[in-house]
């Protein structure tokens, strides 16, 4: 026998040996997984975003069928995976409405004032405690992107305004921004609505209006607008409650143009045209 | 009366430029009071001031203005005679929103009625004298404003054998505590007696850096009736040698344990112009409304040693100053290594605070950051011991648990490392970073233990 | 003060001081304490020396412009890093070395063992000595022919001893052919070897000037050599005819230029203190074994290679007590 066919011969039989032992192995060996798993770990959005408090969706596919979790914990996941799933469960699957985050804030570089020049980390949490960045306002949107790093679809801009803004078509509402950001600006809205107040600034008007030009002096003017009906005050600052749609008329009666029509169903738009100098 | 060399070498430190030289020789001056105070409610550590006082109110002189917000607390009075004109926001010394007490300044210093006092405090129970010093409303005037009836009154397991006098000041340009020494040592030996007596006699240790021989000599002088439980440890000169851990081991060569407090290893630090307040409010019952700031740095026309009144803003004893040369620089409340910068000139002095300084850009440091060549001096540098290095490397690759596990929650921050990376890193910064974000993954899972594990609420 | 507020101030965390080191600054202390070593070898190899030394820093500058450029990240050339790896890897070269393979040398040093791992800083091996021992495995006759300003010959005192004993019987007159003081201070005879191995005073004149500066610390010079001396102490003390003198293992071959330059490198050694001891101690037996029982005369840059593989294990193993921990917490 040649040298040549010797060495087929041997890997060849220590291929067909191991491939042996493998079958073996998987017959013996074998671990049960319920099939549902992989149904659903297939159906969920494999963003592994871990927005529903689980280790990414295979995760919580194993939790939604061997712990009995809930099958509507997960935002991004459409509203038919979500019913095949609910299906293959064999529960009722609430239908949840689609959540967008939004930054309450629209005071960018330009609208918001900033009093010192800082130099430092670029990240909200060491600017947030080295006096702001230089941010006048102490509740606004500080514009280094903490928010940004941790999006797993990377719907979030920041960069040229020192402001974020969050592309609703991106966005896959699974609110890891809204732990990452210092100041709590972000919020998961239902993506029904269209009209949304952005500001967060519970401070009073005169210290809010020498902050920036678009922040809440809290004159209530929208509030009685509305009758009270979706808008609500915590302190200094009106709140919307997002309950009933908010009429568009709104964005000219505040005084100090807070109020911004932005549809979160369509692609939206970049920073909103600066309506003061 | 003994004098002594520290007997324990400090690991790590460094040896920043001084810039002392421009107001060691400087006696301290008074400010005229200006025209508008604003009292900071947040001047301390621990809760605000609570205002006691209402717009329109006329105060006096020394009057109680705002009292203790809590346990951990102290209460206010106002340094001149006027009228509450608000309460309103400002900054506190530390960069923090907090409400002031807006007065403006009659001019008349019209006296209210004096605090009790106790000129004989001797005979008195050190009971007596803790209420007095926290009627007063003292704080540790060092720097982190320790509320004093608190420290001074630890709990009755914690035998203090060792009260510490702490005048390192070892930040460069300060000299207030400097020529508080120099101009009023029998000022803070009586009031080292007076916190002894309420310590009930440890042995006293008094630390000076070596590069203030006037401040060993006039100290030393006002202290030499005093037995031999009593020193003068002269402390070889680097920072952060005044820093309260790095104190009690130069001094003791004990450690004080990690999250502990130095009582729990029988000390107890207090700063030189802190003892002064204590024996003008014992004695006198004169409240503190007052302290030595020394404002200086290259932007600053006539650098100075300034008794300001609390409460005047850092504009005005920079105008007392002959005003600043230019502008585009650091306005620091505090030393070079561990103050705050300020946006605000009419941010206002609280009790905390030891210096102003304008700093050029020349004096600064602004470079390019590079990435951790791994050099390891920061390591060297560091008197806790720890790895700035990694840690800050940890912090940044958002790895909060090798941080943790690297101690970082030790890191006092004085900026050692951050002084000598020679890569510019902002070390100091990594590290407030990676404390804030431990304490706030400490403080959730606290809530989570109270409260059943629930999924996202939107 | 109405008259000051037209400039912002600026905003920025403690500390507002620096002592003004910078990773440039080092890199140049670097290049000036290396000039005595250059001068050394210009002294001895003229035309050579200047060749090699060019070609070398050209071509590891070209590359890390090159590798910056295409990796889009920002030109680092500013920090002189590159230069420094490039006079350093010239001075590990013998000096008869074709400018070709030199340059190649240079490419793998900045490239593979320095960009691919993300540039200063993150790199785990000494560049110049990964170009080295890369240029020494690939060429080891080119690497290993030295040579006499009038003469080419195969033989540093090291080789010879070794190639001897292999042979079984020690070279005949030894002692005369490299006096100790020529080959310490680089002349006649003595002056053999790579560039930087040349003269031992000059180096040690460059290192003291490091140590002065406070570039480096003391520890890993004093143990790398000491661990040498020492070792090769006992061995020349147990046999003396079969072991070379310890005060041969420091004048001869490039101990003097891997103990200051090569082993405090200060990306590639370890933070701690005590790692950096370790890390010296490693080196000097692993130079002092390789040159003993090892297949090659000099050990210095296999050894501190190795050794800098260990640093991240060393530091993590010998992480200091914090203050105010007790000494029983584990790393």
């Amino acid at each position: 026998m040649s040298p040549f066919l010797s060495a087929v011969f041997v890997i060849g039989g220590a291929g067909a040996a191991c491939a042996a032992l493998l079958a073996v192995a998987a017959r013996f060996l074998h671990v049960f997984e319920d099939p549902r798993v992989e149904a659903i770990t297939n159906l969920l959005p494999g963003a592994n975003c871990g927005g529903c408090g689980y280790a990414g969706c295979a995760d919580y596919a194993r939790a939604i069928v061997e712990k009995g979790a809930p099958v509507n914990l997960c935002r991004p996941c459409a509203a038919a995976a979500l019913a095949e799933i609910a299906r293959l469960m064999g529960v009722e699957a609430k239908p949840v409405e689609k959540m967008v985050a939004i930054v309450r804030c629209n005071g960018d570089a330009v609208r918001s004032r900033r009093a010192a020049l800082y130099h430092g980390l670029a990240d909200c949490v060491a600017a947030d405690f080295t006096g702001g960045g230089g941010k006048v306002c102490r509740e606004g949107c500080l514009g280094y992107g903490n928010c940004a790093r941790v999006c797993p679809v990377g719907a979030i801009t920041f960069q040229e305004s020192l402001l974020a803004v969050v592309n609703p078509e991106r966005c896959i509402g699974c609110g890891l921004c809204v732990k990452a950001c210092p100041r709590h600006l972000i919020r998961l809205v239902p993506a029904g609505h269209e009209i949304h107040l952005l500001c967060s600034n519970r401070e009073r008007g005169l210290v809010t209006r020498k902050a920036c030009n678009v922040g809440c002096i809290a004159c209530q003017k929208c509030v009685k607008h509305v009758n009270g009906q979706g808008i609500h005050m915590e302190g200094h600052l009106a709140v919307v409650d997002y309950t009933t749609p908010l009429p568009e008329s709104l964005l000219e009666i505040c005084p100090q143009h807070c109020f911004v029509k932005r549809s979160l169903l369509k692609p939206a738009p970049q920073p909103e045209p600066t309506p003061l100098s | 009366m003994k004098v002594l060399r520290a007997p324990f070498i400090v690991r790590g430190a460094t040896h920043p430029a001084y810039h002392k030289e421009a107001t060691a020789g400087r006696p301290i001056e008074p400010l005229p009071p200006p025209p508008i105070l604003q009292v900071p409610m947040l001047q301390h550590l621990g809760a605000p001031s609570k205002p006691i006082v209402q717009k329109g109110d006329k105060v006096s002189v020394g009057q109680l203005i705002a009292e203790a917000g809590g346990p951990v607390s102290a209460c206010a009075h106002s340094p001149v005679s006027g009228v509450v004109k608000a309460i309103t926001e400002g900054i506190s010394a530390t960069g923090r929103p907090t409400p002031v007490i807006e007065i403006e300044n009659d001019g008349q210093n019209t006296p209210a009625n004096l605090l009790q006092s106790r000129p004989d405090w001797t005979s008195e129970q050190p009971s007596t004298l803790i209420g007095l010093v926290a009627a007063a409303g003292i704080v540790g005037m060092g720097g982190a404003g320790f509320p004093t009836h608190v420290k001074i009154n630890p709990p009755p397991a914690k035998k203090i054998d060792t009260l510490i006098i702490n005048g390192a000041e070892c930040e460069p340009y300060l000299t207030a505590d400097h020529r508080l020494m120099v101009e009023q040592p029998q000022t803070i030996w009586q009031g080292i007696r007076i916190l002894r007596h309420i310590l009930r006699g440890p042995r006293i240790r008094v630390a000076i850096e070596d590069n203030k021989p006037d401040a060993i000599r006039a100290l030393t002088d006002a202290m030499k009736e005093a037995d031999d439980e009593v020193a003068i440890v002269v402390l070889p000169t680097a920072y952060p040698m005044g820093a309260e851990k790095q104190l009690i081991y130069s001094i003791l060569g004990r450690e004080v344990p990690s999250g502990g407090l130095p009582s729990d290893v029988g000390a107890l630090v207090e700063n030189v112009a802190t003892c002064a307040a204590v024996f003008d409010a014992v004695v006198h019952g004169r409240p503190l409304t007052h302290r030595v700031v020394t404002v200086s740095g290259s932007l600053v026309q006539r650098p100075a040693n300034v008794l300001a009144p609390i409460g005047a803003r850092f504009s005005d004893l920079i105008a007392f100053c002959g005003g600043l040369r230019a502008t585009g620089g650091k306005l620091i409340c505090g030393g070079p290594m561990m103050g705050v910068a300020h946006v605000d000139a009419s941010t206002p002095v609280g009790k905390t605070v030891s210096g102003i300084l304008a700093l050029s850009r020349r004096e600064l440091a602004f470079y390019e950051t590079h990435p951790c060549i791994a050099c390891g001096r920061c390591v060297r540098a560091c008197p806790m011991a720890l790895l700035p290095c990694t840690i800050s490397i940890a912090v940044e690759a958002k790895q909060f648990d090798e941080a943790e596990r690297l101690h970082v929650m030790d890191c006092i921050e004085c900026g050692c490392c951050a002084y000598v990376c020679p890569a510019h890193r902002p070390m100091v910064q990594f590290m407030r970073q990676g404390k804030a974000q431990i304490q706030m993954v400490r403080r959730l899972k606290l809530q989570q233990q109270t409260s059943s594990p629930t999924a996202l609420k939107p | 003060m109405p008259d000051v507020e037209p400039q912002p101030w600026i905003l920025s965390p403690s500390p507002h001081i620096h002592e003004g080191s910078s990773v440039r600054g080092l890199m140049r202390d670097v290049l000036i304490a290396l000039l005595p070593a250059v001068l050394a070898a210009a002294l001895r190899h003229g035309f050579d020396a200047f060749r090699l030394i060019l070609v070398c820093a050209s071509s590891c500058v070209l590359a890390e412009m090159a590798a910056r450029f295409l990796m889009r990240r920002s030109l680092a050339i500013g920090d002189l890093s590159a230069l420094v790896t490039g006079l350093l890897l010239a001075l590990n070269l013998p000096p008869l070395l074709p400018s070709w393979m030199a340059a190649l040398g240079s490419f793998v040093a900045i490239i593979i063992a320095k960009q691919l791992f993300g540039g200063l800083g993150y790199n785990i091996f000494n560049p110049a000595l990964a170009g080295r021992v890369f240029l020494l495995i690939s060429f080891p006759v080119a690497m290993t022919t030295w040579a006499l300003p009038d003469a080419v010959t195969t033989a540093t005192p090291l080789s010879a001893w070794k190639t001897a004993w292999a042979a079984g019987a020690p070279p005949p007159a030894f002692g005369e052919t490299w006096p100790l003081r020529d080959l310490f201070l680089g002349i006649r005879n003595g002056g053999l070897g790579s560039l930087g191995e040349i003269s031992e005073a000059a180096i040690l004149l460059g290192g003291l000037y490091l140590l002065a500066r406070r570039v480096i610390d003391w520890e890993i010079p004093l143990f790398f050599i000491g661990t040498v001396a020492i070792l090769s102490g006992i061995f020349h003390w147990i046999d003396p005819t079969r072991n070379l003198s310890p005060l041969y293992h420091l004048a001869t071959g490039g101990l003097f230029l891997g103990a200051f330059f090569m082993a405090t490198d200060l990306v590639t050694t370890p933070v701690t203190r005590t790692g950096q001891i370790l890390f010296a101690l490693g080196c000097g037996v692993l130079t002092f074994v390789i040159r003993r029982f090892g297949g090659y005369p000099e050990g210095v840059s296999f050894a501190i290679l190795i050794m800098n593989g260990a640093a991240p294990l060393l530091d993590r193993y010998t992480v200091p007590r914090p203050y105010g921990h007790r000494r029983t917490s584990k790393p």
